[in-house]
């Protein structure tokens, strides 16, 4: 068996992370790679696709049911999806409660130890939007993620959270061994977002991995809890994502320190593409009313 | 002081700086000095965030609400809210003696209770779990008069709502629960949690209970309150005893031996009087603006501080209290004169060095002075800047000063001073006497006391006469080196 690879999908809220992800793992497997999704978002639905239903049975659900972390087995959490595809869900709290970073921690920590990872080719992490404390930076430190793949697109929220993201693969960079796999663009049809993207994989040293049309058979895959690959592995779109998984496949190792620019340099970046207009410094700070 | 041993001082303190790293020299000089008589203030900076790796021997906001101010009172259940360590070791609380009252019955001051946290409470929050700990304490424990919570670090980081679960809860049993925010990582010192604990205190019980008719309760025009006295080994009883001799009577003591019945009735009082300024006098201005009650700090350590505090306590009274003031002071004059005859000639020109918390630093100097010792060097774990200027009318010219002390800095002074005495605590005690010095845990009285008052004077002059003239530090030289 080939090393294990450890690899964590990271990228703005909403971007389409955990679509991108399972299509790509759902190719992987396709090619015969044993893949095991670790899904660190408290909703839980980072193998919905894959398991053609939200997992019930998170693994801090179950503890907390259990007593303690300790009275769980790994049967308990381990469920089969499409192509043996090998999922968990961390789960966490409700919204506005407890410590949901702390919950990441807990549950990575219990498939370590409880052996989640042997067996598998693929160990692949997918982390809710904002990495807003270090409990969802737990697959970037040391010994976990080697690549981290940002999903982003050519909306300039999605750009800055790509760079941001960045500054925190560089803080464990030094450290441990994780780096910047690449960026996916998982396209919103922007203008000029192919260029942009590239443009802006450069800045951050790496590179654009694949660039992921938009296809409105993703959303009738999704309607069916299904990946493209499943719901019609002859589409287009399917090939897309055989291409990305291939992709990804051959960049093992390739992974480079991200150079996350300045806020000053982004904007620039933005302005010069068109996406952010000139700041009128005349009319900062002027209510309505007293502009007209 | 003359000027040259004065100089000779502050090398003691280059000497010692001089050890550290530049940074580190930089910022611990700004908190030792050599008093310059005259001065408005010791010359340090105070209630500072200590630096990493010098071995503080300060405590956390916790330790500051529980340990010190909510701890003590008798019929409240105090729940340590979080994993369970704070609690553990925290497990007996201090020596707060407490009259009348029995342990796990009507009492609760030396249990622990906690919610015991565990990675769920985390993960998931632990307001549930808070609910169901308040539960089990109105059922084991029926007779408490209310409770408390004490926030650990973790209930802060995530961000539990303690405020609302006690809200509903003291809804439901009729009681009042008092959410106290003191997480640990607040503030530099145990400091902050005083603070957080009196204002607590005004938001759930004085407050709410101002106005509230008392059934047999009736004021009278000399009630008043010990404030900041946490009965240690029996302090605020050997207190109470001088003022109701002198006429006064004492409606509550806080928090040693305190109910919630003395707490509540506070308002309703005529003079608060001040033991510990630093953990308590943020209630005493409260009460003073809202309620125009006055507060003195007083001390009753050795025979002339307390004279002195019976006359200035006396003077907010009538003509029948001063008399009252002079008759206790009389009443007490052979014992007070007893004691110092049959000690003072085993203890004159002793010097002693403090390092101690709130008030004892300045406050036991005249006692000693009484003795015939003398204070060379004192200082704070958690002091203010108030607290250093409190501290001129008590040290002499030349006294060394320093604060928020090194366990290295106290041994290095202590080893260039050679005192007669240290007195310090339970982490100084035994790295103290195997250099060589005699030593009186100030915080616990070493499991003796009372210190305060004149019963108590009689306690402290004989522990300080046991530890210093002990026949033990006669041998503690090597026979090599005592020829």
């Amino acid at each position: 068996m080939a090393s294990l690879r450890q690899i964590a999908f990271y990228g703005k809220g909403g971007i389409g992370k955990s679509t991108t992800s399972q299509n790509t793992l759902a190719a992987l497997a396709e090619m015969g790679q044993k893949i095991l999704i670790v899904g660190c978002d408290p909703k839980a639905d980072s193998t919905r696709l894959i398991l053609h239903a939200k997992a019930q049975n998170s693994v801090l659900s179950l503890a907390a049911e259990a007593g303690s972390i300790e009275d769980l087995e790994l049967e308990d959490v381990l469920k089969v999806g499409y192509r043996d595809i090998k999922c968990v869900e961390s789960g966490g709290p409700e919204p506005g409660v407890g410590c949901a970073g702390r919950g990441v921690i807990t549950s990575i920590n219990f498939l370590e130890e409880n052996g989640a990872y042997n067996g598998v080719d693929y160990v692949s992490y997918d982390v809710l939007g904002d990495v807003v404390c270090g409990g969802f930076a737990m697959p970037i430190r040391e010994n976990k993620a080697q690549e981290i793949y940002i999903v982003m697109s050519g909306e300039m929220m999605a750009l800055y959270a790509a760079n941001n993201i960045s500054k925190g693969i560089l803080k464990y960079a030094s450290s441990g061994g994780v780096r910047l796999g690449g960026l996916i663009c998982n396209s919103r049809m922007t203008d000029k977002e192919l260029d942009l993207s590239e443009a802006m994989a450069k800045k951050l040293g790496s590179k654009l991995i694949h660039f992921v049309p938009r296809d409105n058979i993703v959303q009738h895959a999704e309607l069916r809890r299904m990946t493209v690959l499943e719901y019609d592995p002859e589409s287009k779109q399917a090939e897309e994502y055989r291409q990305l998984a291939r992709k990804i496949h051959e960049n093992g190792g390739k992974g480079t320190i991200p150079t996350p620019i300045t806020m000053e340099e982004l904007e620039e970046m933005l302005m010069e593409f068109g996406i952010l207009k000139p700041e009128d410094e005349t009319i900062v700070g002027q209510a309505k009313a007293k502009v007209a | 002081m003359e000027a040259e041993a004065k100089a000779a001082r502050k090398q003691m303190i280059a000497d010692v700086l001089a050890e550290y790293p530049a940074k580190t020299a930089k910022k611990r000089g700004k908190h030792l000095n050599v008093f310059e008589e005259g001065n408005t203030d010791c010359g340090v900076k105070s209630n500072i965030k200590s630096i990493p790796g010098v071995m503080t021997v300060r405590g956390c906001a916790y330790a500051g609400a529980k340990g010190v101010v909510w701890g003590p009172i008798k019929d409240v259940v105090h729940i340590s809210h979080g994993p369970v360590g704070c609690g553990q070791y925290s497990w007996g609380q201090r020596r707060n003696y407490v009259s009348g009252a029995v342990m796990g019955v009507n009492s609760w001051v030396a249990m622990q209770v906690t919610s015991d946290f565990q990675e769920k409470d985390i993960v998931f929050g632990g307001d549930k779990k808070l609910v169901k700990v308040i539960d089990e304490i109105e059922a084991m424990f029926p007779l408490n008069k209310g409770i408390s919570v004490m926030s650990e670090c973790p209930v802060g980081l995530i961000g539990d709502d303690i405020e609302a679960v006690a809200k509903k809860k003291s809804k439901e049993i009729g009681k009042f629960i008092a959410p106290v925010r003191c997480e640990g990582f607040r503030g530099v010192s145990q400091s902050l949690g005083h603070h957080i604990a009196n204002d607590v205190m005004r938001d759930y019980m004085i407050d709410p209970a101002a106005g509230k008719e008392e059934p047999g309760f009736e004021s009278t025009p000399y009630d008043i309150l010990i404030v900041g006295d946490y009965n240690i080994g029996g302090d605020a009883w050997a207190s109470r005893i001088l003022l109701e001799e002198m006429g006064l009577r004492v409606i509550g003591q806080w928090s040693g031996d305190a109910s919630v019945a003395e707490v509540e009735r506070a308002p309703k009082v005529k003079l608060n009087l001040i033991h510990c300024y630093r953990s308590m006098n943020y209630i005493c201005r409260h009460m003073e603006e809202k309620y125009a009650v006055p507060w003195f700090e007083f001390n009753f350590f050795g025979p002339t501080r307390i004279a002195r505090s019976l006359r200035a306590i006396a003077e907010h009274f009538d003509d029948k209290i001063k008399e009252g003031a002079e008759q206790v002071i009389a009443k007490y004059a052979p014992l007070a004169e007893a004691v110092v005859a049959k000690y003072r000639p085993r203890l004159e020109g002793k010097k002693v060095m403090l390092y101690v918390g709130g008030l004892r630093p300045r406050h036991v100097a005249d006692a000693y002075a009484d003795l015939g010792m003398e204070v060379t060097a004192t200082g704070y774990e958690f002091a203010h800047a108030d607290d250093y200027q409190r501290t001129t009318k008590y040290v002499k010219d030349g006294t060394v000063v320093y604060d928020d002390a090194s366990e290295f800095e106290l041994e290095r002074i202590a080893q260039a001073l050679k005192p007669d005495l240290v007195g310090s605590g339970i982490k100084e005690k035994y790295g103290t006497q195997k250099l060589g010095f005699p030593f009186r845990q100030m915080h616990s009285w070493d499991y003796s006391g009372p210190y305060h008052g004149y019963d108590g004077f009689a306690v402290f002059a004989r522990d300080m006469d046991l530890a210093i003239n002990n026949p033990v530090w006669r041998m503690s030289k090597a026979p090599w080196k005592a020829a």
